[in-house]
């Protein structure tokens, strides 16, 4: 049933003289002549893109769109990203006017109502993390970490201190390192923590005076609760050091305890994964951080801030700004749609999500550990790390051939190969919006591809368009933009 | 020539020696634990690498590794066959997918790299 | 929670199922001490009904809806055709996530190798990734990977013309690493070559141009490409997304990386965020790139097909050595600007681009007649123009918005003091959608508020 017409790229779709008409005429006089621009700037050619008739283009994108697994219409238990129902009513309510329309630059006292709102997220964002310091600005999780860490360095140039060195486990999102290194860090990668969690005699031997930031996930990449947390920050903080929560895994936490509480002094949350988002095919997100009172006075401009007095909202500077790390004031966009979340579910509602959460991955893990390993015990937070390694070494299946086939049974395949501690480790979050129903379907899949001939796994996918590219040749010789074939 | 007259680096690669002209390479075991190269990108003739420097990447799907320099030396020719041919590293390690020629500082580093049996006994420990 | 999934007795199901009594023993994992005793203190949960009534209440007015909107500055007020929206709105592209399983993803994959195409022929650039996080960013990405390509840290020109926004970005970004920023001060609002050959050496990792500028006016992009190559450093040009409709696209100009703001090509203001980093490059450079790169090759059974490609450069593997630190794309704008580009096609990305150009002179030259109202530059530009009045820039801007009317920024905003007479200046930027009538209601209004 596939249309293999419309899902030819574009550029095989292209005719010259099709197109739509979409802008009018122009109402103002022509300009014949332009000084300094004709000779030196103005274009000697049309432009190569495509011309295609608007029902063409239409017809394109929705089959393409057919060929795409996604929230609204396949369970996607992909471990850390958190693939939740995006609520179609925040649409709507991010559409209207001032959301949607509002230019950078407009006055403030215009755009009252959005200001308010940001105010209000700023606030929440505090309450929920337990850091008041909040900056909305950065434009995505691994800008949060990188814009913290960037704040964490003015905090200690401030205090003249010298510290050059970023710490984090194995276990770490690989943006951890990849900030730090951005931001002008040394880093030093923990080995230990065989058991899962941070091994505090390495980490003993690693803090000193030139430590600035140790960088931990909790809920840990495991789906374990770091059950020594207050203790890591205690020692951190022993040696003047800061405690980072990269904030991934709060989905799991929320209204039941906050990274303030134990010990953290700065994390990013990814809107998408803890309130909601579109995800959108890989983004875009929105990256608010939230840090301890002594160091706000460092996080970037602009904040949100309100003249009681005047019953006024505007934007301010912190006194020790780090600066912008990004154009114009955040990913408003995406922002607004976690307030639109916190305000559905309010205070109650936030802690039943991470309950649910919580429970559907615990019921999740009781399904399936009988016959695909679990190796880091039996009880998880939001979501838990099975291992193929044992079925890899009896029939030569592997973690991404599980994943593949199960595809074939209309479930989004887990995360694959992460963390990096667990052999063929398959990373599965189901996340509070699932029913019952949709995990015992999804375990009864799992158990049967289990029990499957291995040729019949490792063969799949089977019923997809198209079955496992060669990614070995792509990268050998990349193909990155379609170009007309010679005549 | 066989991995019993190279000597090896800790970050696995392998150099063979004629006076002062070092060959360089990348060892069997450095390839297998990459799987598919995908990309090798190479330094310029004449530039000067001290032991421990990265003289180029070395690509899979899977890992970017650095190709560091095992000596002391000055490039001196570049294998430019290998770019384009990079299945050579797995059909030929020791041979056709020589990377650089090196013109040695210090001929004497030479004696501080493992030898095949020790390089062999590295690896097994570094994968334990 | 607003959705009910589970009854009472599913939920006991799978209490029995793990062998626990209650959901709380599944947080015994949290210390006791560190378990909040008390509830979240926020506002009570809204219905989808009571948060609509509330929400239209606060965002139901405003925006750019209520005022004409000549603002600019890095993004506009342009058209976005009803057909971007209704197909990035459908689920199966607005809920799924990044392709990492490409048998699930190939829609997402082809219309993402379609944008990096269409961002090539719109650039004449070599490659085009999957897009970064907005043009400021995108900047400051490209002045790391021409590190990267050049191993020159010691220092970067930039002009003294780019959008003040960009340059603060770039501050923040290198402001630890010890790399020198250079500012090439302008000459009547654009880059004299010769000031760049006078800045430029052999530590130079690259320059930074904006065209057409900060100020709509236009650069002699080629001369500074041109200067940079001899001197072995990178030409970084930030360039108006719109502008190859009618100007010279990056590649005639001979640059190593464009990057833009994608936001005039179908994306809504949504007060500055999320937008669109378009980031292109010559061929040679592909393996320094940051962010997502999508490819062509062909399947198990030889089918063309697409997926992700070269993420060894990327973060989840190279982690501390990777090419940036960015995991996402702008993945959901990436696909406005395919749908979009694909839609207007060449004929009308031009009349779109000449539309800007003809209205953005028409309202120059009717701003221009009002006394003591002149050019800041008299400089050729494309859609944007600097207007200087005798009367204080914030005064005039307030005044107009007042009428009805937003103009600007203006430069004390970003305290650009290193103009003369910069209090009294303000931006002025056209799109399509600006009519005659509003162009002259605009020069009406400015003649009485002065």
């Amino acid at each position: 049933m596939r249309n293999q017409t419309a899902t030819q790229l574009l550029f095989e779709m292209s005719k010259a003289g099709r197109g739509t008409i979409v802008f009018p005429k122009s109402d103002v006089p022509a300009v014949t002549s332009i000084p300094g621009i004709d000779n030196v700037h103005l274009a000697t050619e049309p432009l190569p893109l495509p011309e295609i008739a608007e029902p063409d283009v239409v017809r394109h994108f929705v089959n393409l769109s057919t060929l795409n697994m996604s929230v609204d219409s396949h369970f996607y238990p992909l471990g850390s990203c958190t693939m939740k129902y995006n609520p179609k009513r925040h649409e709507r309510l991010a559409r209207l006017p001032q959301a949607a329309t509002s230019h950078p630059y407009q006055p403030e006292d215009q755009i009252q109502g959005l200001l308010s709102i940001l105010f209000e997220m700023q606030g929440m964002l505090a309450e929920i993390s337990g850091l008041p310091g909040i900056s909305l600005h950065p434009a995505a999780g691994a800008q949060g970490e990188f814009t913290a860490l960037l704040t964490a360095a003015a905090y200690f140039k401030d205090r003249s201190e010298k510290r050059t060195r970023v710490l984090f486990p194995t276990s770490a999102h690989g943006t951890n390192p990849a900030s730090a290194a951005l931001a002008g860090f040394e880093c030093v990668q923990l080995a230990g923590g065989r058991n899962g969690f941070v091994d505090l005699d390495e980490l003993k031997t690693q803090l000193d005076d030139r430590t600035a930031v140790f960088m931990v996930t909790n809920p840990n990449t495991l789906g374990l609760f770091e059950r020594d947390i207050a203790k890591v920050a205690e020692m951190l903080h022993g040696v003047g050091g800061l405690v980072y929560i990269d904030g991934a895994n709060m989905n799991a936490i929320l209204g039941k305890t906050r990274p303030g509480d134990f010990g953290g002094d700065m994390m990013h949350y990814n809107v998408h994964k803890t309130f909601t988002g579109p995800h959108g095919a890989g983004g875009p997100g929105a990256g608010p951080i939230a840090v301890r009172d002594f160091l706000a006075p460092f996080l970037p401009a602009p904040v949100v801030t309100y003249d009681a007095a005047k019953n006024e909202y505007s934007l301010s500077t912190p006194a020790k700004s780090i600066g912008q790390v990004r154009t114009f004031f955040g990913n408003v966009g995406i922002l607004l749609r976690g307030y639109f979340y916190i305000r559905t579910l309010g205070g109650k509602g936030l802690r039943e999500a991470s309950e649910n959460a919580v429970l559907n991955a615990n019921y999740l893990l009781s399904q399936v550990k009988d016959f695909l390993e679990v190796p880091h015990g039996d009880r998880c937070m939001h979501e838990f790390v099975a291992s193929a390694r044992k079925i890899k070494e009896q029939s030569g299946v592997t973690t991404m051939d599980i994943a593949k086939r199960l595809l074939d049974y209309g479930f989004h395949a887990p995360t694959v190969y992460f963390p990096l501690v667990v052999e063929e480790a398959m990373m599965i979050e189901p996340t509070e919006t699932e029913s019952l129903q949709t995990l015992d379907a999804f375990a009864t899949a799992l158990r049967t591809i289990c029990s499957e001939p291995a040729d019949l796994v490792k063969g799949a996918p089977h019923s997809t368009a198209i079955c496992r590219p060669d990614e070995v040749n792509a990268a050998r010789k990349p193909v990155l933009c379609w170009s007309a074939p010679e005549c | 020539m066989k991995p019993d007259d190279l000597r090896f680096a800790k970050t696995h690669e392998w150099v063979a020696v004629d006076g002062d002209i070092a060959t360089i390479g990348i060892s069997e075991f450095a390839v297998k634990l990459l799987t598919d190269i995908v990309y090798l990108s190479l330094p310029a003739v004449g530039k000067k690498f001290s032991p421990g420097e990265s003289m180029g990447e070395i690509e899979s799907v899977k890992a970017v590794s650095d190709v560091y320099a095992p000596i002391r030396g000055e490039v001196i020719a570049i294998n430019e066959d290998l770019p384009d041919n990079l299945t050579l590293l797995n059909d030929s390690p020791y041979e056709r997918a020589w990377i650089l020629k090196f013109r040695m500082a210090d001929p004497s580093q030479f004696n501080n790299l493992f030898s095949y049996a020790e390089y062999q006994k590295y690896c097994e420990s570094a994968t334990h | 929670m607003p959705y009910l999934f589970d009854t009472p007795e599913q939920r006991r199901h799978m209490l029995d199922a793990i062998r626990i009594q209650h959901v709380d023993e599944l947080f015994a994992q949290i210390p006791p001490e560190m378990q909040l005793k008390r509830e979240l203190n926020l506002p009570p949960a809204a219905s989808e009904l009571a948060l609509q009534q509330e929400m239209e209440q606060r965002l139901g007015q405003g925006g750019t809806l209520l005022k004409t909107c000549f603002l600019g500055g890095g993004v506009y007020d342009h058209f976005i055709p009803a057909v971007v929206d209704e197909i990035t709105s459908r689920g199966e592209f607005y809920t799924a996530y990044t392709p990492y399983q490409a048998e699930a993803s190939q829609g997402t994959l082809q219309a993402f190798y379609e944008y990096q195409t269409l961002i090539s022929q719109l650039t004449g650039m070599d490659v085009s990734n999957a897009s970064l996080y907005e043009g400021g960013t995108a900047v400051s990405e490209a002045v790391f990977m021409a590190m990267r390509i050049n191993g020159r840290h010691q220092k970067v020109i930039f002009a003294g013309t780019l959008h003040p926004e960009y340059r603060q970005v770039l501050q923040t970004y290198f402001a630890r690493l010890g790399t020198r920023l250079v500012e090439l001060p302008h000459t009547n609002g654009v880059i004299d070559p010769k000031t760049c050959r006078a800045a430029i050496d052999a530590e130079t990792t690259a320059i930074v141009i904006q065209h057409p500028n900060f100020f709509g006016c236009l650069e002699d992009v080629a001369a500074l490409t041109a200067i940079a190559h001899e001197a072995g450093a990178l030409s970084i040009l930030a360039f108006d997304a719109v502008s190859p409709g009618l100007l010279k696209k990056p590649a005639d100009y001979g640059v190593d990386i464009a990057v833009a703001e994608g936001q005039p090509l179908g994306t809504p203001l949504q007060y500055g965020g999320p937008l669109l980093g378009i980031f292109t490059c010559r061929n040679e450079y592909i393996r320094k790139m940051p962010g997502r790169l999508i490819g062509k090759t062909t399947d198990r059974k030889g089918r063309d097909c697409f997926a992700l490609n070269l993420q060894a450069r990327e973060q989840h593997i190279r982690r501390d050595k990777a090419t940036s630190n960015i995991c996402t794309n702008q993945g959901l704008l990436a696909l406005r600007t395919t749908v979009f580009l694909a839609t207007v096609g060449s004929r009308g990305l031009k009349q779109m681009a000449t539309l800007c150009h003809q209205k953005a002179r028409y309202a120059a030259d009717l701003l221009t007649r009002i006394a003591g109202v002149s050019l800041k530059f008299r400089q050729p530009f494309f859609r944007e123009f600097l207007l200087q009045t005798p009367r204080p820039a914030a005064e005039v801007l307030g005044a107009l918005a007042d009428e009805g009317i937003n103009v600007g920024p203006d430069l004390a905003r970003f305290q650009m003091t290193n103009i003369d007479g910069w209090q009294n200046c303000f931006l002025v930027a056209l799109t399509e959608k600006r009519t005659r009538a509003e162009i002259e209601n605009l020069a009406k209004a400015l003649k009485e508020v002065l």
